[in-house]
């Protein structure tokens, strides 16, 4: 059984084939890295998967349930959580309302007992202040709680993203380039969390340039070329892959 | 921190208490009542256009239009047609909201300037059919609107609607300070600061635009039913685009994503005409350059900017 299943999806932008008739599947558990050379398609498979985009043709299966065309804030509910390779911060909240946000699927949202202010929503909101500290501690941020987050260096909202995508209680999460920009010990960091985050049962998938770290962290790992499928296997299979190596790891295998 | 949200909550609401229970000691005559008065109505609508803009992120240059909706359908219902004046107001709020729940859909897809453009488009609309529809309206010349009752209470002189007026304005800080620190006010601000991350988080973004719009306009109609039974005339000039430009300024002075920034905003924006009437034919010019001096000197408005130097003094 596959979490993530995507079959025979296709996108294109202005006549221009991004995704190519691309299948592929994420089974439960672990870590799964999709690497690519620019260009290939891994944020637009992101976009796919999430909803932002609507494929041209071909499905998308959360857990065996269709969700190929649904809006994204419905993906958060199914239980698919991202952050973002350009950071999308709420930067007009502090660190802990960014988390509390991550929440809201598991609160009472609605409008009338909000402005009456029910007691229960005054206590949920205790809860989730506490939870969300709590997750804030989890990504190395127990400094930051109380920070307005336009405050925050780049390297902490980049955990700050992770802490806020893990409070929406994902089974499967997406992180797009989370050591894009970070030097080598945050990249360290990034690393240990997201070991971390895989433990706690949650199967990850990212989307990454630092081959380090991708090696280092992955058990499985997809490689996009122009949209397709080029070839998917454990770090050492792919490092030996003629193909994979003549599309991005170069010749010599040089990044490596 | 939850001393930190608490704090300004039951500080804020006590000062603004404690003010608008000291105030008319201090006011010699019905000219300041007056003033006074239109502050916290101006307030009123100010406080839910800065749900819409403030926290939500999302501009509307129309505004006043609904203001001049809930004036009309008061005066209309109880001079025409003889309708309870609470009823004619609560019909008023109620048709308000329907019509902005039914734009609201196709005007927030809209973004930026181009969301400006159709609000300041809805209010202009608004403003026309008033003028234009002579027979229920009176048209350009406005229309008289007869006393206010309560199940037989009438009330009169300016001390009985200023306390009217003081009261629904505390009620209205008190449920925009509820809508702010909940789960609610915190999606309106995810929707402000990231759609696309909002959309991810769960957040239903079309929704909390249409939600914030419509209660952002009913406060609006609310403010305009209790303004004509005050005044007792309304004019088309009401609902028209310079009093959607007042309003927004009000919002922008006082400072963005802040309910006491929008209370103080009005205040500042409403007496400052009257404090400057001294300087006589320049009055519009002082006006003029307090505003720009405001806005480059304090571009964050004047509660957040004020609030974040005590913050930053205390530390």
């Amino acid at each position: 059984m596959s979490l993530l299943t995507v079959d025979s999806l296709s996108k294109a932008f202005g006549g221009n084939l991004v995704i190519d008739d691309l299948s592929l599947t994420v089974r439960p558990g672990a870590v799964h890295s999709i690497i690519g050379p620019n260009g290939a398609g891994k944020t637009t498979l992101f976009n796919l998967v999430t909803g932002i985009y609507t494929p041209e043709s071909g499905r998308i299966l959360l857990d065996g349930a269709e969700t190929t065309g649904l809006a994204p804030y419905r993906m958060a509910g199914l239980g698919l959580s991202r952050t973002f390779q350009n950071l999308q911060v709420f930067f007009n909240m502090t660190a802990l309302e960014n988390v509390m946000v991550g929440m809201h699927l598991h609160c009472d949202s609605r409008f009338l007992p909000a402005m009456l202010r029910l007691p229960r929503i005054v206590r949920r909101d205790a809860e989730m202040a506490d939870e969300a500290a709590e997750l804030l501690r989890f990504v190395g941020l127990a400094d930051a709680i109380d920070a307005d987050s336009d405050a925050l260096p780049y390297g902490a909202l980049k955990r700050l993203e992770i802490a806020r995508a893990l409070a929406t209680k994902p089974r499967l999460l997406l992180l797009d380039e989370p050591a894009a920009g970070l030097n080598p010990a945050e990249t360290g960091e990034i690393d240990g969390l997201i070991q971390r985050i895989a433990e706690t049962g949650v199967t990850v998938v990212l989307v990454e340039h630092d081959m380090r770290l991708v090696m280092g962290v992955s058990e499985h790992i997809l490689v996009l070329d122009r949209g397709t499928l080029l070839a998917e296997g454990t770090g050492e299979e792919i490092r030996h892959n003629p193909d994979v190596v003549a599309a991005y790891l170069g010749e010599e295998g040089r990044y490596l | 921190m939850r001393l930190r949200l608490a704090t300004p909550r039951i500080g804020g609401m006590l000062a603004l208490a404690a003010v608008i229970a000291v105030l008319p000691l201090f006011l010699p005559n019905n000219f300041y009542f007056d003033v006074v008065i239109l502050v916290g109505l101006n307030a009123i609508v100010c406080i839910g256009l800065n749900l819409l803009v403030g926290y939500a992120g999302q501009i509307s240059l129309g505004h006043a239009g609904f203001f001049g909706l809930g004036a009309y359908a008061s005066a209309i219902l109880t001079s025409t047609y003889g309708w309870p004046p609470v009823a004619a107001l609560l019909a008023g709020a109620a048709g308000v909201g329907l019509l902005a729940f039914i734009v609201a859909r196709p005007i927030m897809k809209l973004r930026g300037h181009y969301l400006a453009m159709g609000t300041l488009g809805l209010g202009i609309i608004i403003s026309i059919v008033l003028t234009q529809e002579v027979d229920l309206t009176g048209g350009p010349d406005g229309m008289p609107v007869y006393g206010f009752s309560v199940l037989g209470w009438e009330p009169s002189g300016v001390l009985v609607w200023y306390w009217i007026v003081g009261g629904l304005l505390l009620l209205t800080v008190w449920l925009a300070l509820n809508i702010v620190e909940s789960p609610v006010g915190r999606a309106l601000r995810a929707v402000h600061g990231s759609e696309a991350a909002a959309q991810t988080m769960g957040v239903d973004v079309v929704h909390y635009k249409v939600l914030v719009f419509v209660v952002s306009a009913v406060l609006a109609s609310i403010a305009g039913s209790v303004f004509v039974h005050y005044i007792g005339f309304v004019t088309p000039s009401e609902a028209g685009f310079v009093h959607s430009i007042e309003l927004i300024t009000m919002v922008v002075l006082g400072g963005m994503a802040s309910i006491y920034g929008a209370v103080v905003g009005a205040a500042i924006l409403t007496m400052l005409p009257q404090l400057l009437t001294f300087l006589h034919d320049y009055e519009m010019l002082g006006f003029g350059a307090i505003m720009m001096g405001v806005m480059i000197f304090l571009p964050k408005g004047l509660v957040p900017t004020t609030a974040r130097l005590i913050r930053d003094r205390a530390r």
